[in-house]
């Protein structure tokens, strides 16, 4: 219940950020709009937990501070390395374990590892990720577990 | 102040040029598949929150702001999936190729 009341809220005003017309005749035509939507969205039971993460919310933005860093960082260094040519690169596929427990912590930290320039998880099997790196040293920062460890302290 | 938000709005959108640019330049320097999508990744990310900000700055109507940021938020969340899915299906091809060659090298040490 929760869940439905907070998806409603959310589409409200995703719908009122995109509107920018507020007669009585658009308002209406929203207010249908949404309820369609969430009754479809209950009828495919997809209203729980892991669509909506309610437990992170708190912990949320001080990761996302930190991943935009960690974002800002490791383009800088792919695009130093785009203009210094093909010597300077050293690509290399490498397994890493994850020390999640959930799906929802897995997916977290599978895409900020994509999000990350210079590192794509191309494969997950249980908790171990292949992951592609353009770099060396980006795969040890990787399997010295800063990333892990916050991902996990979010899920928890 | 005015013109202070257009100095600083066009310095986000050159940015942003540059760092797609090196992606483009990216694409087209390194040797193979897997780290050519590490170059596409660059302008997926800074190069793309650099011009939407640039953009941001540039407009002052709120509501088109907020659909700035919602596509910036898109961006970084559909990105790292759809990277992932074209990383995977390259390493599933790569095996399926190894195997397939396995096979044939099978096929012709037994006829010959």
């Amino acid at each position: 219940m929760r869940h439905t009341i907070l998806l409603s809220l959310y589409l409200a005003a995703f719908w009122l950020a995109n509107s920018g017309h507020y007669s009585a005749l658009m308002l209406s035509l929203g207010v249908i709009s949404i309820a369609l939507v969430v009754f479809i969205a209950h009828r495919m039971d997809v209203i729980d937990h892991e669509a909506q993460p309610l437990h992170l919310t708190l912990k949320l933005p001080a990761y996302f501070a930190w991943l935009i860093k960690e974002i800002f960082v490791s383009n800088l260094l792919v695009v130093k390395h785009i203009w210094l040519g093909n010597k300077s690169i050293s690509p290399v596929f490498m397994t890493i374990t994850a020390s999640q427990k959930t799906e929802l912590g897995k997916v977290i930290y599978a895409n900020s590892i994509s999000l990350t320039p210079g590192t794509v998880t191309v494969n997950i099997e249980g908790d171990k990720f292949l992951v592609h790196a353009l770099l060396t040293q980006s795969i040890k920062d990787l399997e010295s577990g800063d990333m892990d460890r916050r991902v996990t302290q979010l899920e928890n | 102040m005015d013109a202070f938000i257009h100095i600083s709005s066009s310095l986000f959108l050159l940015i942003g040029s540059f760092l797609c640019l090196s992606g483009g330049i990216g694409i087209l320097r390194f040797p193979d598949f897997y780290t050519r999508m590490h170059a596409v990744g660059v302008t997926e990310t800074l190069a793309t929150a650099m011009i939407l900000i640039g953009l941001i700055l540039y407009n002052p109507d709120f509501l088109v702001d907020v659909k700035l940021v919602i596509i910036l938020l898109m961006t970084l969340f559909i990105s790292p999936t759809a990277g992932h899915a074209l990383a995977n299906a390259a390493m599933l091809n790569d095996k399926m190729q190894k195997d397939d060659n396995k096979q044939n090298s099978e096929v012709k040490s037994s006829t010959s």
